[in-house]
């Protein structure tokens, strides 16, 4: 069977959930191969063999992690022409999908982003995306070159297959015209102990109707162990970080479960968290669009109804 | 300086979007627009050229409509626009986008700076910018929520998952920008009046030496099999809140198991 390339999405060296996803979507047409960039990829080879890594290139070269996007795209050309693989999966993060684009471009290769399903089909590698605010659902498949797919996270359930996990060294030789965006200084965030925001099962979004105070929000969260997001407004207004914001310009969210309390419902918003499994409101206001859209709405205060709920669900909890 | 924004005309998300009998986007017969996160980018452009001298030229690829979306830039204040509009772009993907859009920057001539925005409104791929910088030849300095141009290199903050990054290239670059960076201003009566003096280009692929064989829905290099509407979603209970919303909440939870 051919090599599929998957690219791997670490923090640290510690692998992320959504390169499991892409591994447990990889065996599906063909061999899974991980690609490690950066330091700590033989320790992470244990992991990534236990999700049917046969073998893990490790490209720990720092001209490749100390410029933007560029060097990841040659190490992925690089491997493409030599290994020539059934495809290669990317994760749908902004430089997963900026790496995609410049290997598409590279390789002259077809290239699907924010994919929510792969699968083998009649004419190669089919996907399917959720397009439109998740109006529409759309298959696609790639007609020239090597498919280059960015997954989005949440779209596959990991599923463990041991695997030899081989690691596999790799030399490469980046070009200058790759070193031209120089990454100078880097500010990691606060880690606040909860999951990270598209990873997460659970998402808790504040917006406006927070008036600032994002205490209940973060409390409610913490009761159901998800994730915390935000309305633009709320990050516009500086009471949370952009790096939280969910919709068309901050993270696409597909939870099993997303909470939405004093946010309106704008279609910047929906596009992206439409396609979470359940949707959860709670605003003042019963006009408010979000409703349209939820399975379940409390038409009250913020600010009365999540406390009560927090306390309640700790209860059921134990 | 001299700096080039990359404008997408986009079906307007407010209104009903859909597809052709091709399995395109209909971006005909539906209300369009610049789209939102492009002004930014000629805000941006806009704020840079004020500051020092030079000059900004927008350029969008697109249907007849898409001539709008240039005129909201000019109207802005971008000095000139390139529409570079051809029956045979119809149902181009995004590498044949970024192959038309770099043949056009070089024909503007190597300004100092292109720039663009994150992501369309409609694709919302953000990959036309990474794929430009590759065309081009250009350094990658993307994402952009903060920008500052001092004598030749550009500085930018990116924002990511897990960090914040300062990333710095030398000119000419190629930017795109979030909507963080700036508040995009409104075209002034003025500026309406004088957008209609400024010039705009047409183009053609022959003025850009690209072959027809080489874009458009033909010689896309995805092919989109099939679409489906999603099915609405049914509707949801409502409850108002009389003292007991937040313990209907977690009932509602509990029973969908998530607890
Ligand atoms: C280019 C562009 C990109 C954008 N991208 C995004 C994006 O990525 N994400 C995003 O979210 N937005 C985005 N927006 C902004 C979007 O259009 C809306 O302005 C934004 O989503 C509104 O946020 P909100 O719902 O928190 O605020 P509002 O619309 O002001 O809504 C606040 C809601 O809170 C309710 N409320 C007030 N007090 C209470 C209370 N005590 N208890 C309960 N409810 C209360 C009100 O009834 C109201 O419905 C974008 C806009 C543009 C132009
Ligand atoms: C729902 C949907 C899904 C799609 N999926 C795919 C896919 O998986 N693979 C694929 O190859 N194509 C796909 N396409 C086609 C693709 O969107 C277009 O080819 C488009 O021109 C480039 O992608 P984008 O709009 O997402 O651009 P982005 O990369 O999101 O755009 C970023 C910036 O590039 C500039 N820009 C982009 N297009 C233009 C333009 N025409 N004129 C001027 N400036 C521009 C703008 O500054 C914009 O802000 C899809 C289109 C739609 C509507």
């Amino acid at each position: 069977m051919s090599e599929v390339l998957v690219l791997v999405d670490h923090a640290d060296g510690v692998v992320r959930k959504s390169t499991f996803e892409l591994l447990t979507l990889a065996r599906r047409l063909g061999d899974p191969s991980a690609v490690f960039v950066g330091e700590g990829g033989e320790a992470a080879a244990e992991s990534l063999a236990r999700y049917g890594a046969a073998k893990v290139y490790v490209v720990a070269d720092p001209d490749v992690t100390a410029y933007l996007v560029a060097p990841q795209a040659e190490v992925l050309a690089q491997l493409v022409e030599q290994v020539s693989p059934a495809a290669v999966l990317v994760p749908a993060s902004s430089v997963g999908k900026e790496v995609a684009a410049r290997l598409a471009v590279k390789t002259g290769s077809g290239l699907i982003t924010d994919a929510v399903d792969v699968r083998a089909g009649g004419e190669g590698v089919e996907t399917t995306q959720s397009v439109f605010a998740g109006s529409y659902t759309v298959t696609a498949t790639v007609t020239r070159g090597t498919p280059i797919i960015a997954v989005k996270p949440n779209s596959a359930t990991p599923e463990e297959a041991s695997a030899a996990g081989e690691v596999v060294p790799v030399e490469v030789s980046i070009s200058d015209a790759a070193k031209a965006a120089r990454i100078t200084d880097t500010q990691p965030k606060k880690a606040t102990g909860r999951p990270e925001l598209t990873e997460a099962a659970i998402v808790v979004s504040g917006g406006r109707g927070t008036g600032g105070d994002f205490g209940p929000v973060e409390a409610f969260a913490d009761s159901l162990g998800a994730a915390v997001g935000a309305s633009r407004a709320a990050v516009d207004a500086g009471w949370y970080p952009h790096s939280n914001q969910v919709g068309q310009t901050g993270k696409q969210v597909s939870p099993q479960l997303y909470v939405a309390a004093g946010i309106s419902g704008a279609i910047q918003h929906r596009a992206g968290m439409q396609t979470s499994k359940t949707i959860v409101a709670v605003n003042k206001d019963e006009e408010a669009p979000i409703f349209e859209l939820v399975d379940f709405g409390v038409v009250g205060d913020l600010f009365n109804v999540l406390p009560q709920a927090t306390e309640a669900v700790k209860a059921a909890k134990g | 300086m001299n700096i080039v924004v990359c404008v997408k005309y986009v079906p307007d998300a407010q209104s009903e979007r859909t597809f052709d009998s091709d399995n395109t986007t209909d971006r005909v017969g539906v209300d369009g627009l610049l789209s939102e996160i492009d002004e930014y980018a000629v805000e941006e452009a806009l704020k840079i050229v004020e500051a020092s001298d030079g000059e900004v030229t927008v350029v969008t690829m697109g249907p007849a409509q898409a001539a709008d979306a240039v005129k909201k830039a000019l109207q802005m204040g971008a000095h000139k626009g390139v529409h570079v509009s051809d029956e045979a772009l119809h149902g181009s993907d995004a590498p044949a986008t970024s192959l038309v859009l770099a043949e056009a920057i070089r024909k503007i001539g190597a300004p100092d700076l292109v720039i663009t925005g994150m992501a369309s409104t409609d694709g919302i791929m953000s990959v036309v910018p990474a794929m430009l910088a590759e065309r081009l030849g250009l350094p990658q300095v993307t994402f952009a929520s903060e920008l500052t141009v001092e004598g030749d290199t550009v500085t930018i903050r990116r924002d990511g998952d897990v960090a914040s990054e300062t990333i710095v290239a030398s000119l000419p670059a190629l930017v795109s920008v979030t909507d963080q960076i700036n508040e995009p201003r409104y075209p002034s009566f003025k500026g309406i009046m004088a957008a209609k003096k400024k010039p705009v280009e047409q183009w053609g692929l022959a003025d850009l030496g690209v072959d027809a064989g080489q874009v458009g829905l033909d010689a896309a290099w995805t092919k989109v099999t099939e679409f489906a509407k999603r099915p609405p979603r049914e509707k949801g209970t409502i409850v108002v809140d009389e003292g007991d919303g937040g313990t209907k909440l977690a009932e509602f939870l509990s029973a969908q198991k998530f607890l």
